[in-house]
C-alpha cells in the first residue's frame, strides 16, 4: 500500500500547481497516513466497522490518483422543486459553483491553501483527506447576512471510475448573525470506490447552520464523512443525517460547543436493506456555560442489515449547566439483522442534566394487531408503523421545505 | 465536638496491620515461586500443570490498557505471591488451635469467627493475606451435605468437583489479571450446594490484606446444583499502607437447572489517603455461567473501597430461561478512581437481564460505568432492561458511562437508560429545613438514590452498606 500511495501521490503532485511549502505539509499528513493506515477493529471507534477489512474485501488495489478529466453536467440531476444553489462534484472534481440567487458582496469563496485550516489528529482517514486532496475551497458567509436559497452539494460518481479513492474537502465559515442551509446530495453510478469528505465549519456569534446529509441511492461505494463545526456564542447547528442507498457508509459528526449558550442538535436516520453496513459516530463537546446538545438517532433493519451509533457526550468541568440528550431506537425486522449502540457520557462539572437512552426490538406485535382488527393487512400495518416511527425524526428539522423534500424522498406520509 | 466524629468516620478504621510472623514465597513471579505455591499447599500434579499452563501463556499476553484509570507499571517481580501466617504451616484443627493474634484481628474487624460470638447464624469463612483461616458452622451445612470450604482443602477433599468446575467458567486463556490469577492463585472459598438444597444460611468470605508488597489473588468457586439455591456474601478490607498492593481475585459461579446464586459484595479496601497515595489495585475478575434451565445469577456490588476499581462481574446466560441481575453502587472520593459495570451476554432462548447501575463521585475522583449487552442470533425473545444513574458531587470529580449494546435478534429487546445529575439545592433545603446538618441531609439523599440496590443487599450487609455509603462521602459537601 505504501509504495501505491507514494507513487499516486507524487502524480496528484505532478498534476497540481501546489506551492513548495503545501507539498512539505501534505507529505506530512502522507507520512501519518502510511504510519497508521486505514483504521480497524482494534481502534475503539470502528469496533463496529472495521473499515480496514471492508476495503480490503471490497476494492482491489485502491487507487488514489484521479485524472481529473473535466465532465459535463447534467442539469437533470439538479433536485426539481426547490431554488437553490449549487457545488456540483463529478468523481471528486469540482465542475460547477452557481449562486445565482445570492447577493455576490455578502459571500466569497476562497481557494487559497491554508494550512492552518487542515484538522489535526482526528483520524488516519482526515489525514489522508489532507495529503491528496487537490483542491481546496472555502465559502464565506458575511456578516449579518442569511442565504436566501439553501445550498445543494451534488457530489456524483460516473460509471467510469472504480477502485478509486476519492477525497473532498470543504470550508465554510459563518461569520457573526450569518445563516447557512446546506444540503450534501450524493448521487452514484459507480460501484467500488472509496469515497472520504471532510467538511469543516466555524460558526461565529449568533450564527446559524443547518447541514442535511442525503445518502439515498442505492450502490456499491465505501463512504466516510467527517463534519467537525465549532461554535461561537449563541451560535446553533443543525444536522440531519439520511442514511440509506451505499453499502458502506459511516457519518462522523463532531461539535465543540466552545461558546455560552451555543446548541447543536444531530438527528438521523437508517432505513437499511440488503446487505448494508452503516454507522453515525457523533461527538458533542460542551466546553463552555449553558451550552445545550439534542440526539436522536432511528433505525429500520431490513435482511443482513447492520447498523451502529455511537454517541458521545464530554462536559467540560467548567461547563455547568450543560443539557446534554441522546436517544437511539431500533426496529429490527429480521433475524439476520445487527443494530449496536456505544451511547457514552463523560462528565466533569456536577451541576449538569445529562441523559441517554436507547432501545432496539422488534415491531409491537399489539401495534399491528390493533392495526389489523381495523382493516389493514400486515404489510400496511407494518408499513404504517415504520412511517410513524421515522416520521418523527423527520419531523425534527426545522426547515419545512427541506423538510417536504427529505419526506418525499422517503416516502413518508403525514 | 461533631467535627471530631466527622473526623473518626472518615479515617479508614481497618487500616491497622497485624504484626503475625509469616511465610513468604521468594519474592517475584517464576515457575519455581510456583511449584512452591502448589507444593506448600500439597496440591496434586494436575493443578501444578494447569498452573504452569496458565503461567507460560501469561508470559506472552500483554496488560490490557484500555481502561479509563491509567496507574503506574505494577513490578510483577516485586510481588511475593504467597504469604501465610507461620502458625499455619500445619492448617489448625478447630479454632482453639488460631494464633490469638488472628482471632484479635477479625475481632477488631468486627467477623464473628467464634461460634458463640455469631451474628445471626452466618458461616463465615475468613481469608489472612493468601491462606484460609477457618470456616465456622461447618456441621450445620455437612448435614445438607453442602460443602463450604477453602478451596485449598477442597482441592484435597473434592479433587473431581474442582476438577470440573475450575476454570470452566474463566479459562486460563483469558485476559492478563485472570491468568495471572490462574497461575498463581493460593487460597480462596469454595462451595457446593447438592441438588435440591436450599442453603439454610448466608455464606460469608472475609478477606484480609495484612503484609506489605504482597497480591492477594483467591479464587472463589461455587457450584449449585440442580434446583439449589445458595446466598453469598463477600468483605474485604486492608491496612494502610503508603505504596499500593494488588488484588487479583477470580470468582466463578455456576449455575445448573433451576438454580440460583445471589452473590453479594461489600468491598471496602483501603483506598489510599486524602491525596491518592497507597490503596490496593482492585483488578478482580468475577464471572458465572447459567449453564443450566431456568437459572439465575444475581451480583450486588457495593464499591467504596480501593484506589482504583476495575471489575465487570458477567453473567453469562446459556441455558433457556436463565436470568442475570446486576445491582451496583460505586462511590468514589478524594482520588479514588472506578470502572466499573457488567456484562450480560444473552445465548439461551428466552434469557433475562437486569441492570441498575448507581455511581456516585466526589472529591477528585473518577467513575466510569462500562457495560455489555450482547444478545446473539440465537436467543430469541430475550430481554434487557439497564439503567445507570450517575450522582457528581463538585466539578473537580467526573462521571461517565459507557455502554456496549449489540442486539443481533429480531425477538429481543433492550432498553438503556443514564442519567447524570447533582443533589439539587431545593432537595437539600428541604432536608435542612426539617432540621438536618448538610452531612446527614447529603447521607439521607444519597441513600435514597441507592435505594434499588440496597434493598437487594441481605439484612446484615445493608445496614454495614448504608453506613459505609454515608462514611465514603464524608467531607465532600459544603
Amino acid at each position: 500500500m505504501e509504495k501505491q500511495l507514494r507513487t499516486d501521490f507524487k502524480k496528484i503532485v505532478d498534476s497540481s500547481n501546489f506551492s513548495e511549502k503545501e507539498i512539505i505539509t501534505k507529505e506530512k499528513y502522507l507520512n501519518k497516513f502510511i504510519q497508521n493506515g486505514f483504521p480497524g477493529k482494534k481502534n475503539e471507534d470502528w469496533k463496529f466497522l472495521d473499515l480496514n477489512q471492508v476495503i480490503k474485501s471490497n476494492i482491489k488495489n485502491l487507487d488514489y490518483f484521479n485524472e481529473n478529466l473535466p465532465n459535463e453536467v447534467d442539469p437533470k440531476i439538479y433536485v426539481d422543486g426547490l431554488e437553490h444553489n449549487k457545488i456540483v462534484f463529478i468523481n471528486g472534481r469540482i465542475e460547477k459553483i452557481d449562486f445565482k440567487y445570492e447577493e455576490s458582496d455578502k459571500f466569497e469563496i476562497k481557494d487559497q491553501f491554508d494550512s492552518k485550516n487542515l484538522l489535526n489528529d482526528v483520524n488516519s482517514l482526515v489525514d489522508l483527506n489532507s495529503a491528496l486532496t487537490n483542491k481546496y475551497y472555502k465559502f464565506q458567509v458575511k456578516k449579518h447576512y442569511t442565504l436566501k436559497k439553501p445550498v445543494i452539494i451534488y457530489s456524483l460518481t460516473t460509471s467510469k471510475i472504480s477502485s478509486k479513492n476519492i477525497n473532498i474537502r470543504l470550508d465554510f465559515d459563518l461569520e457573526s448573525n450569518s445563516s447557512l442551509k446546506i444540503i450534501d446530495y450524493s448521487i452514484d453510478k459507480s460501484e467500488n470506490n472509496f469515497v472520504n469528505i471532510v467538511y469543516n465549519f466555524n460558526l461565529e456569534k449568533d450564527a446559524i447552520l443547518k447541514n442535511y446529509k442525503l445518502d439515498k441511492e442505492e450502490n456499491n461505494n465505501i463512504k466516510y464523512s467527517y463534519n467537525n463545526i465549532n461554535l461561537d456564542t449563541n451560535s446553533v447547528a443543525e444536522n440531519f443525517v439520511l442514511s440509506l442507498g451505499s453499502s458502506f457508509i459511516k457519518n462522523e459528526i463532531n461539535c465543540n460547543l466552545n461558546g455560552k449558550y451555543s446548541s447543536a442538535f444531530v438527528n438521523g436516520i437508517f432505513n437499511l436493506d440488503n446487505n448494508k453496513n452503516h454507522e453515525i459516530r457523533t461527538s458533542i463537546n460542551h466546553l463552555n456555560e449553558n451550552t445545550k446538545s439534542y440526539q436522536l438517532i432511528k433505525s429500520v433493519l431490513g435482511e443482513n442489515t447492520k447498523s451502529a451509533y455511537q454517541g458521545k457526550i464530554f462536559v467540560k468541568s467548567n461547563a455547568q449547566k450543560t443539557d446534554g440528550y441522546q436517544l437511539s431506537k431500533a426496529i429490527l425486522l429480521s433475524d439476520n439483522a445487527e443494530f449496536n449502540a456505544k451511547p457514552e457520557l463523560e462528565i466533569y462539572a456536577d451541576d449538569v442534566k445529562c441523559s441517554h437512552g436507547s432501545a432496539s426490538g422488534s415491531l409491537n406485535q399489539d401495534s399491528i394487531f390493533y392495526l389489523m382488527s381495523r382493516g389493514l393487512n400486515y404489510k400496511e400495518a407494518k408499513e404504517l408503523l415504520i412511517n410513524g416511527f421515522l416520521l418523527d425524526v423527520v419531523e425534527k428539522i426545522t426547515d419545512n421545505e427541506i423538510k417536504n423534500l427529505i419526506k418525499n424522498i422517503m416516502g413518508l406520509k403525514e | 465536638m461533631r467535627d471530631k466524629q466527622v473526623q473518626d468516620l472518615k479515617e479508614y478504621k481497618y487500616g491497622f496491620s497485624t504484626d503475625i510472623d509469616t511465610i513468604k514465597a521468594p519474592k517475584g513471579l517464576s515457575e519455581d515461586v510456583i511449584k512452591f505455591i502448589s507444593n506448600i499447599k500439597k496440591e496434586p500434579k494436575w493443578l501444578l500443570e494447569w498452573r504452569l499452563k496458565a503461567y507460560n501463556r501469561l508470559k506472552v499476553l500483554k496488560e490490557p490498557n484500555w481502561q479509563k484509570p491509567k496507574y503506574p507499571k505494577i513490578d510483577y517481580q516485586d510481588l511475593y505471591y504467597y504469604s501465610a501466617p507461620k502458625s499455619f504451616k500445619e492448617k489448625p484443627k478447630n479454632l482453639d488451635e488460631l494464633d490469638p493474634k488472628l482471632l484479635e484481628t477479625y475481632k477488631k474487624l468486627g467477623i464473628p469467627l467464634q461460634e458463640q460470638k455469631r451474628l445471626n447464624g452466618i458461616a463465615v469463612d475468613a481469608v489472612f493475606d493468601s491462606v484460609s483461616v477457618a470456616t465456622t458452622f461447618k456441621d450445620t451445612l455437612t448435614k445438607q451435605g453442602i460443602i463450604f470450604c477453602s478451596i485449598s482443602e477442597a482441592i484435597q477433599k473434592h479433587p473431581e468437583l474442582v476438577k470440573k468446575y475450575l476454570g470452566s467458567v474463566i479459562p486460563i486463556t483469558d485476559h492478563y489479571f485472570a491468568t495471572l490469577n490462574s497461575a498463581v492463585f493460593t487460597d480462596g472459598s469454595f462451595v457446593y450446594v447438592p441438588p435440591g438444597v436450599k442453603c439454610p444460611m448466608e455464606l460469608s468470605t472475609y478477606f484480609r490484606i495484612n503484609a506489605s508488597d504482597t497480591g492477594q489473588f483467591e479464587r472463589t468457586l461455587i457450584i449449585a446444583d440442580k434446583g439449589s439455591y445458595v446466598s453469598y456474601l463477600e468483605g474485604c478490607t486492608a491496612p494502610m499502607r503508603d505504596e499500593n498492593q494488588l488484588h487479583a481475585a477470580n470468582v466463578e459461579l455456576v449455575a445448573l437447572d433451576d438454580a440460583e446464586i445471589k452473590y453479594s459484595t461489600v468491598q471496602n479496601w483501603y483506598p489510599g489517603d486524602k491525596d491518592g497515595k497507597g490503596g490496593i489495585y482492585n483488578f478482580v475478575t468475577k464471572r458465572g455461567l447459567c449453564q443450566g434451565k431456568n437459572s439465575k445469577i444475581s451480583w450486588t456490588q457495593v464499591e467504596t473501597g480501593s484506589a482504583i476499581t476495575w471489575k465487570y462481574p458477567s453473567c453469562i446466560l446459556k441455558g433457556d430461561n436463565s436470568i442475570g441481575e446486576f445491582y451496583s453502587i460505586a462511590i468514589t472520593n478524594n482520588h479514588q478512581k472506578a470502572d466499573t459495570g457488567t456484562k450480560m451476554i444473552h445465548i439461551g432462548k428466552n434469557t433475562k437481564s437486569k441492570i441498575i447501575s448507581k455511581g456516585i463521585s466526589a472529591g477528585y475522583s473518577d467513575m466510569t460505568y462500562r457495560g455489555l449487552v450482547d444478545i446473539s442470533k440465537n436467543a430469541k425473545n430475550s430481554n434487557n432492561y439497564t439503567q445507570c444513574d450517575s450522582l457528581l458531587m463538585g466539578n473537580k470529580c467526573g462521571a461517565h458511562t459507557v455502554p456496549y449494546i449489540k442486539n443481533k435478534n429480531s425477538d429481543s429487546n433492550i432498553a438503556h437508560e443514564a442519567t447524570t445529575s447533582k443533589i439539587s439545592e431545593d432537595q437539600l433545603h428541604y432536608c435542612q429545613q426539617r432540621g438536618l446538618n448538610t452531612e446527614d441531609a447529603v447521607g439521607l439523599i444519597v441513600n435514597g438514590f441507592c435505594k434499588e440496590v440496597l434493598q437487594q443487599l441481605p439484612m446484615e450487609f445493608a445496614v454495614e452498606a448504608q453506613k459505609l455509603v454515608g462514611i465514603s462521602l464524608e467531607g465532600s459537601v459544603g
